[in-house]
């Protein structure tokens, strides 16, 4: 075996050691006294800002009607193909809206492009990140778990507003 | 011939063309909207506007005539300006809203506002308002401020339909299409137009927001409304027939299909109502078994009869392929009374399209052997049932019981019935052995139409047996990407067979050695057999169909 050459020759102080290991324990001193970024979750949890991607939602209009109108763009545009709708008529002047809606979260990776996509600003990436399912069956997120207030997504549409 | 010279492009036209006829011949298209190959020049849309060098002005290409050595251009910038223009004016009214309409996706006006629209609108005043969901007539949902006015619905009442029932009333900005007072939009074929619709003003009634039109395969295919056999398209998503559309074919109906074959001969397919599976008698109750066990039981049985002891009733609602493979089976068994029944509506019948026979196979279905029921054949059949001479019915994908009520009463006689049938009617109550056929839309095969052309159908909707991607069939974007854990990929199969598959199975345990694999095997021994099929094959067939030999069949009742 050819014995490998050192990237770099290391002088005498290198070579004893000694003083790196002081340099490193200066290093972790100051970090001793530095602000902490960790968090301990689940019991503190982290608030995302208005431009953070987590799950896709549905908006709940003041009305109590989902904004969705059932177009298919966003199940479309999905690259993943999560994304399942199945239109129906209402009596909204809207004409028609989501009699089924779902979203596959195991094919979703959180692209947002269906928020991009939609005609309506209904359908716009949400802050929760707490995704847990046991199941394929349970990941499978129905208008039941995917319609939210649209009070809750104010910012989220501030920011689409601003810079869509 | 003469020529014009289109683009720098020399083209041939025959006198009388208009510049698109003959820009259409050549396979070049001038974007139009009200101009449709099979109504009059209405000229109203402006949207064809070309370029004729020598004339002063652009002049519309629907409306002018084509002339020797005219030299016309179609991307000038004068006429691309003039179509923009014209887009631009389209669209001040228009209401946009493609995300909650059924014709985004197959409409003229998205397409051509991608390729000449300015991608903004100048126009700051408030749209004109109109009228939306207004029902038209019994199956069509009409939206006024979608309409644009080309008259394509109007000049198709007046001239395909000849029911004059649509026109235009008021003026300006306020113009609309309505129905004369009182009256429903209500002919045999209103909705065509919502096919020729350029946008979603008339939408099908029967299809509204059922699936947008990129989420469904189609497989060209033919209508079994009557003997007409009109060639259209199947959409089907999740393995469920949503719609089915008229498929262009001069010799056959042209652009058109009439409403009751569009609207009331898909839906049995995946109704609550078909037989999944086969059934044998056990203790009087129709009892769910194995394909092995109902294909041995029925051979087991059949075996025991002499062949005059047994009738074969075939189906003019069946594949020649099937009604070939029966009439082999009834052969082996030396049956010799092989039927089929006629399904006639008197007086049902027009100019336009549809036929008194309301079934797509009874000419081929006798060309390849059956005799057709007349009032003899049947009385000798109840006779011979009566008298115990006859003990067996074997029966295909025909509802012969509910058609002659007598047989309910002659049923006790009978030893034994066997039964093919898509879906649950009379005769499977009184089925010993049942066995689950597969509909028209899920099987490949023939059938031959009044006409005396012969045409196929191929599977849209899969069954058991079938896979979509193995077996070559139209698949939509979610059938290439889904898995069997996608909701949108679990569309109920049924575990059905054709009809030509059962009596094949059948026949082999009955000592017969043929080696069908698929109905185009059985095609090839109808070619090799029967006269008028000589030389035809499922690639000459093709998707328009071909004319039967020699032979000018004109319907015969
Ligand atoms: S975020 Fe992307 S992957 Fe997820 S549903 Fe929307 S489009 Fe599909
Ligand atoms: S794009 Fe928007 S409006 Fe259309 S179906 Fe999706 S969420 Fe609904
Ligand atoms: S008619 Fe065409 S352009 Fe108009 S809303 Fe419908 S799809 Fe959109
Ligand atoms: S309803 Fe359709 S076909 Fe009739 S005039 Fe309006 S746009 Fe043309």
């Amino acid at each position: 075996m050819v014995a490998k050459k050192r990237k770099k020759n290391l002088n005498f102080f290198e070579r004893i050691y000694i003083v790196e290991i002081i340099k490193g324990m200066i290093l972790t001193l100051k970090n001793m006294f530095r602000p902490k970024f960790t968090m301990e979750y689940p019991e503190v949890k982290f608030e995302p800002p208005a431009s953070y991607r987590g799950r896709p939602v549905l908006v709940l209009d003041e009305n109590g009607v989902e904004r969705c109108v059932a177009c298919g763009l966003c199940s479309r545009v999905c690259p993943a193909l999560a994304i399942e709708v199945q239109a129906a008529e209402t009596e909204y002047e809207k004409e028609r809206y989501p009699e089924k809606f779902e979203i596959n979260m195991l094919r979703c990776i959180f692209c947002g492009f269906c928020e991009e996509v939609c005609p309506e600003e209904a359908i716009v990436m949400s802050k929760d990140y707490e995704l847990v399912y046991t199941n394929r069956e349970d990941a499978i997120y129905g208008k039941d778990k995917l319609l939210v207030p649209i009070e809750q997504l104010r910012d989220r549409i501030e920011f689409l507003r601003k810079f869509k | 011939m003469p020529k014009i010279i289109l683009d720098g492009k020399e083209i041939e036209f025959k006198p009388g063309q208009t510049i698109i006829e003959a820009a259409r011949d050549a396979g070049i298209d001038i974007p139009h909207f009200c101009w449709h190959p099979k109504l009059s020049v209405s000229g109203n849309c402006r949207m064809c506007l070309v370029e004729v060098e020598q004339m002063p002005k652009l002049v519309i290409s629907c409306a002018t005539l084509a002339s020797e050595g005219m030299v016309v251009h179609t991307s000038s910038p004068k006429a691309v300006e003039a179509r923009n223009a014209v887009m631009e004016f389209l669209l001040i009214n228009h209401p946009l809203d493609c995300p909650i309409c059924d014709e985004a996706g197959e409409c003229k006006l998205q397409e051509y506002a991608y390729a000449h629209g300015r991608g903004e609108s100048r126009f700051e005043e408030m749209k004109v308002r109109k009228e939306k969901r207004i029902q038209l007539g019994p199956y069509i949902k009409f939206d006024a401020e979608r309409c644009i006015l080309c008259s394509r619905c109007i000049r198709f009442t007046d001239e395909i339909a000849k029911s004059h029932q649509l026109t235009f009333i008021k003026r300006g900005d306020k113009v609309t299409i309505t129905t004369f007072p009182g009256e429903s939009f209500d002919n045999p074929y209103t909705l065509n137009t919502t096919d020729i619709c350029p946008v979603g003003a008339l939408t099908n009634q029967d299809f509204r927001f059922k699936a947008r039109v990129w989420e469904m395969s189609k497989t060209n295919s033919i209508c079994i409304g009557c003997a007409r056999g009109c060639n259209i398209e199947i959409w089907v998503r999740n393995n469920q027939i949503l719609r089915l559309t008229p498929r262009y074919n001069e010799d056959v109906n042209s652009y058109w299909m009439c409403d009751n074959g569009r609207l009331n001969t898909f839906k049995f397919v995946n109704s609550d109502s078909r037989i999944d599976g086969p059934f044998v008698r056990r203790n009087g109750l129709l009892e769910k078994v194995s394909w092995e066990e109902a294909l041995s039981e029925a051979s087991n049985k059949l075996k025991k009869y002499k062949g005059n002891e047994i009738a074969f009733i075939g189906s003019a609602y069946a594949t020649n392929e099937d009604n070939f493979m029966f009439i082999k089976l009834a052969k082996l068994l030396d049956v010799k009374k092989v039927m089929f029944a006629r399904h006639i509506k008197e007086g049902d019948q027009d100019d336009i399209l549809i036929r008194e026979d309301k079934t797509p196979n009874s000419l081929g279905a006798e060309l390849i052997g059956l005799m057709p029921i007349n009032e003899n054949l049947l009385n000798e059949l109840f006779e011979e049932i009566s008298t115990g001479k006859i003990k067996v019915l074997y029966i295909i994908e025909d509802d012969i019981f509910g058609k002659y009520e007598n047989l309910k009463e002659l049923a006790k006689k009978l030893e034994l019935i066997i039964v093919h049938a898509t879906n649950k009617n009379i005769t499977t109550e009184f089925a010993d052995i049942l066995f689950p056929a597969s509909t028209y839309a899920e099987k490949h095969g023939t059938f031959v139409n009044f006409q005396g052309r012969v045409q196929r159908i191929r599977p849209a909707v899969a069954t058991v047996e079938l896979d979509r991607a193995l077996d070559g069939m139209s698949m939509s974007r979610w059938d290439k990407f889904g898995t069997p854990f996608d909701r949108w990929m679990q569309g109920k199969k049924y575990d059905a067979k054709p009809s030509w598959k059962i009596l094949t199975s059948i026949s082999t345990k009955l000592g017969l050695k043929i080696k069908y694999e698929m109905a185009e095997d059985v095609f090839e021994d109808i070619a090799n057999t029967i006269d008028e099929f000589k030389g035809l094959d499922y690639d000459l067939i093709s998707n328009n169909g071909i004319k039967i030999k020699n032979k000018a069949y004109e319907y015969i009742k």
